[in-house]
């Protein structure tokens, strides 16, 4: 693999690449990986491949007569130029606008956005002077997105890691097969938010819908207001000092503490009446083999 | 509480998966022989009173206030071994036994996330091939 640079690799096919980095060597039966952290590895904060960017470099491009692929294309060739600040310009509901940024970036969306916007991240910090529509966020791995007016529906889907914050209301299914990080929003919440959460935490300030946390697997969900209805094997659970602790941080950090602190929260989690998988397996292999 | 106890077994002390190494409490682990649900608590919340210098560099860097998706890394076990989940590779990374382990969850949590930014920021991390491998030039 050390013998192969850039240059050659790139005179070649993908196959050719494969067999190059020497990876359909690898004996795939049984358990073929086994990695041990490295304790004198270096200090280093982005990924290897991640441009090196400045937030004190700041630019901002006018997307008016762009379309989204020409905007998105956009941002990453600014982000090789070493911008750690940009600026979207008139978006006007774009959809899948800022999707896939893997690096550290501080990303100002004036305006609102469609479907999708901001997914698939990695990193950047985002905030989006405007409304959003359905899945903002889906899919992020880590960073923070902060929206200043309503969300859509499906906030936060499939979520893996990160801050993802909306100060008005959301719509239905928030947190949606949530696998991590954080949910925050300061209104109301519509039905099924949580539904299927495997891991994470999902904050409403205000209220929440019929069937929350329905089928959720594990995670946390705190509700400031009423809760319309418990979806299937959502509980009720103790609020601990941590858990307080974490609420008053993150709250305050987004500037939506209650005056009136966070004692009132109410903390759902998975009564874990669910899992049953370990019993449908045997049958499941039976039919199989 | 939460995160501590589950339908199978029970967390009862921050070394029972490296004392046990199969760890397998109730009846229906034993009999399937495999753990069922997390082996850690995955709901637990980070305290901030631990953070490593390199942890509060790390948030620096990234312009954040708080651990953010580190908030989800925790210390777990694989097959009796102190291990971190890296979600990049979709599998287990091991301590070493060079690292002394603290004796308690938040102090462990705190070496798990110092350990998997270095090893996801290295060279030797397996997205490194990967990306050499299927990128677009």
């Amino acid at each position: 693999m050390a013998g192969v640079t850039d240059a050659q690799l790139k005179e070649m096919s993908q196959e050719e690449r494969v067999k190059a980095l020497g990876m359909t060597t690898e004996q795939l039966t049984g358990k073929s990986l086994y990695i041990e952290f490295d304790p004198d590895a270096e200090e280093r904060f982005i990924y290897p491949w991640a441009p090196d960017v400045d937030f004190n470099k700041r630019t901002e491009i006018d997307t008016d007569e762009m379309s989204t692929t020409q905007v998105n294309t956009r941002i990453s060739e600014l982000m090789a130029e070493g911008f750690g600040t940009i600026v979207l310009k008139n978006p006007r509901g774009k959809h899948s606008i800022g999707v896939g940024i893997l690096s550290k970036l501080n990303l100002i969306i004036e305006g609102s956005c469609g479907y999708f916007a901001v997914g698939l991240l990695d990193g950047p910090n985002v905030r989006i002077n405007g409304r959003v529509g359905w899945s903002c966020g889906e899919n992020m791995m880590s960073g923070t997105i902060m929206i200043e007016k309503n969300a859509g529906s499906t906030f936060g889907a499939a979520l893996r890691g990160g801050d993802l914050v909306c100060r008005g209301s959301v719509g239905s299914r928030t947190g949606i097969d949530q696998k991590g990080g954080t949910i925050i929003v300061g209104g109301d919440t519509g039905a099924l938010s949580g539904f299927m959460m495997q891991r994470g935490r999902i904050v409403v300030c205000g209220n929440a819908g019929k069937n929350l946390g329905d089928s959720m697997y594990d995670g946390t969900i705190f509700v400031g207001g009423d809760i319309q209805s418990l979806g299937v094997d959502a509980v009720e659970a103790e609020l601990t000092d941590l858990d307080r602790a974490w609420l008053t941080r993150k709250l305050t950090q987004y500037d939506l503490m209650p005056g009136r602190g966070v004692d009132h929260f109410t903390k759902i989690v998975a009564g874990k009446q669910l899992w049953n998988y370990d019993n449908l397996e045997p049958n499941e292999k039976k039919l199989i083999l | 509480m939460a995160g501590t106890q589950y339908r199978g077994s029970e967390i009862k002390d921050v070394d029972q998966f490296l004392n046990d190494a199969e760890g397998l409490d109730s009846e229906r682990e034993k009999e399937i022989g495999q753990h069922i649900g997390y082996r850690y608590d995955v709901n637990l919340v980070p305290d901030y009173e631990r953070l490593t210098p390199f942890l509060k560099k790390y948030m620096e860097t990234m312009g954040w206030d708080d651990l953010n998706w580190l908030e989800d890394i925790h210390m777990g076990y694989e097959e009796g071994n102190p291990a971190v989940f890296d979600r990049n590779i979709n599998g287990w990374v091991r301590i070493p036994d060079t690292i002394e382990l603290p004796d308690n969850q938040q102090d462990r949590d705190m070496i798990a996330r110092e350990l998997l930014i270095k090893f996801q920021m290295s060279d030797r991390h397996p997205l490194v091939a990967l990306r050499k491998a299927y990128m677009k030039f």
